[in-house]
C-alpha cells in the first residue's frame, strides 16, 4: 500500500517536472543513454527533457556536470521520490562555491599550512572554491584513465564506485585529501536537498517534503502537547512569504495549509 | 600611528554580552560614566531578527551569521603539549558569539543552577572518598565561594531572565515535581514550566517508573509574557524550533537584547560603541592598576580609553587573551605547575541515546530551547562514586529542540551515509526519534591549557590564544558509565532500535559539541592557583575583574549560563557595596 502511492506521487512529480530538470545544457547520447541501463529509478526519469542552461556563478559546464552526476547518486530519484539532482543541489552548490563561503571569506586564512591531526580539523590552504575545481579535474582524470569517459558519463554502479573511492581515501588525489573533498561534497549536498529554496536548491521543498519538515515555522503553541499526532503541513519557505504565496499571522509566522492522510 | 586619548570615564567594559550588559546597566544606573567596548556590532529583534529572515538554518546553522567572524580572530588548538597548535579555520566544536549581546543571541536557554558540590568539588571530593579518588595531574578545585552565598544572586538572575522552570528544593523542602538535588533556592521560578511535547512525557513516564524523579529542564524560552525588574518584557515561547543557534524573533528567549537593553540604552551615562575591539589593557609602571584600555574601530583608528575599573565581559577564550596580552597576572607553566593565568581550563563531556520508533511520531521540528524533562540523580556527586574511577556526572534529559533536517537527521547506526539507503532512514525517523542527552561535566588537569600561540596572529597582527587540550580517563570512563544508564532508561521505553553513543577517544575539534568553554582565569580563595579572588577580581591587578565561565575552575554537569549569571550579579555586590566604597583588594 505504502510503497505503491510513494511510486504514484513519484510517477506524479515526475509529470509535473515538465523542463526542469539539469544545470547542464545536454549529456552526450551515449551517455544518456548507458545511464538509463544501469539507474534504478524508471527509465523515464533518465529521458525528462533536459532544460536550457542555467546561468553558473563559478563553476564550469564540465564541472557542473560533474558536480550534478555526483549529487545524483548521494541522494539518488528512487521510489521515495525525486533526489538532489531534481532538487537543483547542483546550482545550489554552484551558488554556495560563488559566494562567501566558497571562498572562506569569514575562515582563517594565515598560514603557515601544515596538515595536521584529523582532531584539528580543515587544514587545507585550498577554498572550497579551489578543492572543487582541482578534485573535479582530477577525478575526471583517474575517470578517464580507468573508464575512458569522465565521471558524468560513467553508469551509475561506476559513479557509486568513485564516489566510493573518494569517500573511504581510495582514490588518491594530487591537490588535496579525496575525504576532504568528499566531505565537502557531501555536505553541500545535503545542505542543497534541506536548506530554503531561496538558496538555489530544494526546488518545489522536494527535501523538506520527503522528511517532513515544514520549513518556515508556524506557532506550535497548541500542537506541542498533542502528543503522537503527526502534524503534517504543506512546507512553507521565506520565498513564498516574501512573494505573500503563503499566509503569515501577526508576528509572521507561517499559517500552515495541514495535510489530510490522502495528500 | 597616533592613538586618540579619550576623556576617562568610571567603568570600561570589554565585551557587552549577557555578563557586560548587565553590569553596565547596574553600575550605570548607580550614577557612573560607563563605556561598552563590543568587537561585533549592534543587533536588536526590530532590524536584525525579523520572520520570515530568522527561519533559515542554512545561513545561522551551517553559516554561522550570529558568530564569531574568523577571518579576524580565532584560536589555535592542538591535544597535547608535543604537537603543533593549528588555527581553527572554520567552527564546529563550538561557537562564540560576535556582536552586542555575543553567544547569548544565539543560546539554547537551559539556566541551571550548579550544585552545591561542584563549588567544593576538590574538598568534598576528598572528604568522602579519600585523595586517591582524585587523578594526581587534576587540578580541579574549590571555587573559593559556596553555593550558599551565590543563592542570592542565582534567584535574581533567574528573575531577571524570566525562567521557566519547577522548584525542587524551596529553603530546604523538596517539593515534587522538581528537582530534588539542587541546592536550596529562596523562591520558585519567576515562571512555570512550559508545555511538554511527546519525547519528554515518554521520557518522564519511564523515568518515573525505574524510580527516578523527573523534572522539567529551567530555561529563559519564557512560558508566558513576563516583565522583569528593569522593565523589559520577555514574550512567551510559540514552541516554533527555532532557538539554538538562532536569535528569537518573538523576544520571547531572554538575552541582553529582550531583558537587559532596552533600559541600559536608554541610560545617559552608559555609551556604546560597536566594532572597538580591544587589543590591550594598559597598566601602571607598577603593572599594578589598569589605567586605559586600547582599541581599534572599523575606520582601522586606535584609541587609548582610560578608566578607573576595567571589567573584561567578554568570551572566556578573549578574557583569557586580554589578561595574558596585558602581563595581568602570572601566565601558566604546565611544566612547573606555577603561575595561573590559562589554568584550569575545561569543556564539555557531552553525549547521548538516539531511539527510533516505528510506531510514534514526534513532530521532532517543533520545540524550544531547554524544552526537555530531566533526571539529576547522576549528576555532580548525587551518586556514590566508590570504586568507579571518576568523579562527577552529568544530567540526562529528552526533549524537543526543534530539528532541522541539514543539522538533525538521526539514523541508526549501520546506515550508508548516502545513496538510497541512507535517504530511506533520513525519511522514515527524521521525525520518529528523539534522544537522552547528557551534559557529562569536565575536570582539570595539568596539561589542559590556555596561553599565547608562538606562530599565529590575528588580523591586528596578535598572538591567537592557543588551546591543550584532551579528554582524560575521568571524562571517558564517567561517559561511558552514564551514557550505559542513559541506554538502560532508553531501552525500557522500547524503541525499535537505538544509537549508544558515549563520547570517548580524542578530542576533536570539528563536530559541534558544545559551546560550554570555560576556565583559563579561574577563581579561588589561593592567588598560587586562581587568577582572580572570589569576587572574580585579579589578585595582582586590582581594578580589573574578568567575568563570565573563564572563572569557572573546572566544569560542572550542566550548561553554564545560570552559574554565569549568578557570578555576575555577585562580582556586581561586591564591585559596588564593597570595592566601589574602598577600592582595592577585596579580601
Amino acid at each position: 500500500m505504502k510503497e505503491s502511492s510513494g511510486r504514484r506521487r513519484f510517477l506524479k512529480w515526475l509529470g509535473a517536472l515538465g523542463a526542469a530538470g539539469s544545470v547542464v545544457q545536454a549529456i552526450p547520447p551515449a551517455a544518456a543513454q548507458s545511464q538509463s541501463h544501469q539507474h534504478a529509478a524508471p527509465p523515464a526519469a533518465r529521458g525528462a527533457p533536459m532544460a536550457k542552461s542555467q546561468v553558473l556563478g563559478y563553476l564550469t559546464p564540465v564541472e557542473a556536470e560533474f558536480v550534478e552526476a555526483a549529487v545524483a547518486r548521494l541522494i539518488p530519484a528512487d521510489e521515495l521520490g525525486p533526489g538532489a539532482k531534481e532538487a537543483g543541489v547542483a546550482i545550489f552548490i554552484d551558488r554556495q562555491l560563488a559566494g562567501a563561503w566558497g571562498t572562506m571569506a569569514r575562515n582563517y586564512r594565515l598560514g603557515p599550512w601544515p596538515e595536521g591531526t584529523p582532531q584539528q580539523g580543515y587544514q587545507s590552504p585550498l577554498t572550497p572554491q579551489e578543492v572543487y575545481r582541482a578534485a573535479i579535474r582530477e577525478t575526471n582524470e583517474f575517470c578517464l584513465k580507468i573508464y575512458s569517459k569522465p565521471f558524468n558519463a560513467l553508469n551509475a554502479a561506476q559513479q557509486d564506485q568513485v564516489l566510493r573511492d573518494l569517500d573511504e581515501g581510495r582514490l588518491a588525489l594530487q591537490s588535496t585529501r579525496a575525504q576532504l573533498f568528499f566531505n565537502l561534497l557531501l555536505g553541500n549536498t545535503i545542505e542543497g536537498f534541506f536548506s530554503d529554496p531561496i538558496y538555489g536548491g530544494n526546488r518545489d521543498k522536494l527535501g523538506w517534503k520527503l522528511v517532513g519538515f515544514p520549513g518556515v515555522a508556524a506557532v506550535y503553541t497548541g500542537f506541542i502537547d498533542k502528543h503522537n499526532v503527526p502534524y503534517r503541513a504543506q512546507p512553507v519557505g521565506i520565498g513564498d512569504i516574501q512573494q505573500k504565496l503563503a499566509q503569515v499571522d501577526e508576528h509572521g509566522h507561517a499559517v500552515h495549509v495541514l495535510l489530510t492522510r490522502k495528500d | 600611528m597616533a592613538i586618540t586619548k579619550l576623556k576617562p570615564v568610571d567603568v570600561v567594559l570589554v565585551g557587552v554580552g549577557l555578563t557586560g550588559t548587565i553590569l553596565g546597566k547596574e553600575l550605570a544606573d548607580s550614577g557612573l560614566k560607563v563605556v561598552g567596548l563590543e568587537r561585533g556590532r549592534m543587533r536588536d529583534t526590530e532590524s536584525d531578527f525579523q520572520m520570515p529572515y530568522v527561519h533559515d538554518e542554512l545561513k545561522y546553522v551551517r553559516r554561522y551569521e550570529l558568530m564569531q567572524d574568523l577571518s579576524r580572530e580565532t584560536i589555535t588548538f592542538r591535544n597535547a603539549m608535543n604537537e603543533t597548535a593549528l588555527p581553527m579555520r572554520q567552527l564546529g566544536s563550538f561557537l562564540p558569539g560576535e556582536g552586542v549581546g555575543g553567544a547569548a543571541v544565539h543560546w539554547g536557554g537551559l539556566t541551571w543552577r550548579f550544585l552545591p558540590w561542584d563549588f567544593e568539588t576538590r574538598s568534598r571530593t576528598i572528604a568522602r572518598y579519600g585523595k586517591d579518588h582524585m587523578a594526581a595531574d587534576c587540578t580541579s578545585q574549590d571555587w573559593g565561594v559556596t553555593y550558599e552565598e551565590l543563592e542570592p544572586h542565582f534567584d535574581r538572575f533567574e528573575y531577571l531572565y524570566g525562567i521557566s522552570g519547577k522548584a525542587g528544593n524551596l529553603k530546604g523542602a523538596i517539593r515534587p515535581g522538581g528537582n530534588p538535588f539542587e541546592g536550596a533556592r529562596s523562591r520558585e521560578y519567576p515562571n512555570p514550566p512550559l508545555k511538554m511535547p511527546y519525547s519528554s512525557s515518554l521520557f518522564r513516564k519511564t523515568a518515573e517508573s525505574l524510580g527516578y524523579k523527573p523534572f522539567p529542564v529551567p530555561t529563559a524560552a519564557n512560558s508566558r509574557p513576563y516583565t522583569n525588574e528593569y522593565g523589559a518584557t520577555i514574550n512567551a515561547c510559540v514552541y516554533c524550533g527555532y532557538c539554538q543557534f538562532f536569535a528569537c524573533e518573538m523576544g520571547a528567549k531572554a538575552s541582553p537584547q529582550t531583558a537587559v537593553l532596552p533600559s541600559l540604552m536608554n541610560n545617559k551615562n552608559f555609551e556604546l560603541r560597536t566594532r572597538a575591539n580591544v587589543v590591550k589593557i594598559n597598566l601602571d609602571s607598577e603593572k599594578k592598576r589598569a589605567v586605559s584600555v586600547t582599541y581599534v574601530d572599523s575606520r582601522g583608528r586606535e584609541f587609548e580609553q582610560p578608566a578607573e575599573l576595567v571589567l573584561l565581559t567578554s568570551y572566556v577564550f578573549n578574557n583569557v587573551r586580554l589578561m595574558l596580552q596585558s602581563g595581568i597576572g602570572k601566565p601558566y607553566d604546565p611544566d612547573a605547575n606555577t603561575g595561573v593565568v590559562g589554568r584550569n581550563y575545561a569543556y564539555q563531556t557531552p553525549s547521548s541515546v538516539t531511539m527510533f520508533f516505528d510506531d510514534k511520531v514526534f513532530n521532532s521540528f517543533m520545540g524550544a530551547g531547554g524544552l526537555a524533562m530531566a533526571i539529576d540523580e547522576f549528576n555532580g556527586d548525587n551518586f556514590d562514586h566508590s570504586g568507579l574511577g571518576f568523579i562527577g556526572g552529568g544530567f540526562f534529559a529528552a526533549g524537543s529542540n526543534g530539528a532541522r533536517p541539514i543539522e538533525v537527521r538521526p539514523v541508526p547506526s549501520g546506515t550508508p551515509r548516502w545513496g538510497s539507503g541512507w535517504k530511506k532512514e533520513v525519511a522514515k525517523y527524521f521525525n520518529r526519534s528523539f534522544a537522552i542527552t547528557i551534559q557529562g561535566a569536565c575536570q582539570s588537569y595539568r596539561t589542559n591549557y590556555l596561553d599565547l600561540d608562538p606562530t599565529y596572529r590575528d588580523a591586528y597582527g596578535q598572538p591567537l590564544l592557543r588551546m591543550s587540550f584532551d579528554r582524560h580517563e575521568n571524562e571517558t570512563k564517567m561517559s561511558v558509565w552514564l551514557t550505559n544508564k542513559a541506554a538502560d532508561i532508553a531501552k525500557a521505553i522500547g524503541p525499535a532500535k537505538m544509537n549508544v553513543n558515549p563520547r570517548t577517544g580524542k578530542y576533536t575539534i570539528v563536530p559541534y559539541q558544545s559551546t560550554h568553554n570555560t576556565g583559563g582565569v579561574a577563581m579561588g580563595a589561593d592567588p598560587a592557583t586562581s587568577a582572580v579572588n572570589k569576587y572574580l577580581q585579579s589578585w595582582d591587578v586590582p581594578n580589573v575583574f574578568a567575568i563570565g565561565a573563564s572563572a569557572f575552575p573546572q566544569n560542572g554537569g550542566y550548561n553554564p549560563t545560570g552559574t554565569v549569571g549568578a557570578l555576575t550579579y555577585w562580582a556586581l555586590d561586591a564591585i559596588k557595596n564593597k570595592y566601589l566604597k574602598r577600592p582595592g583588594l577585596l579580601v
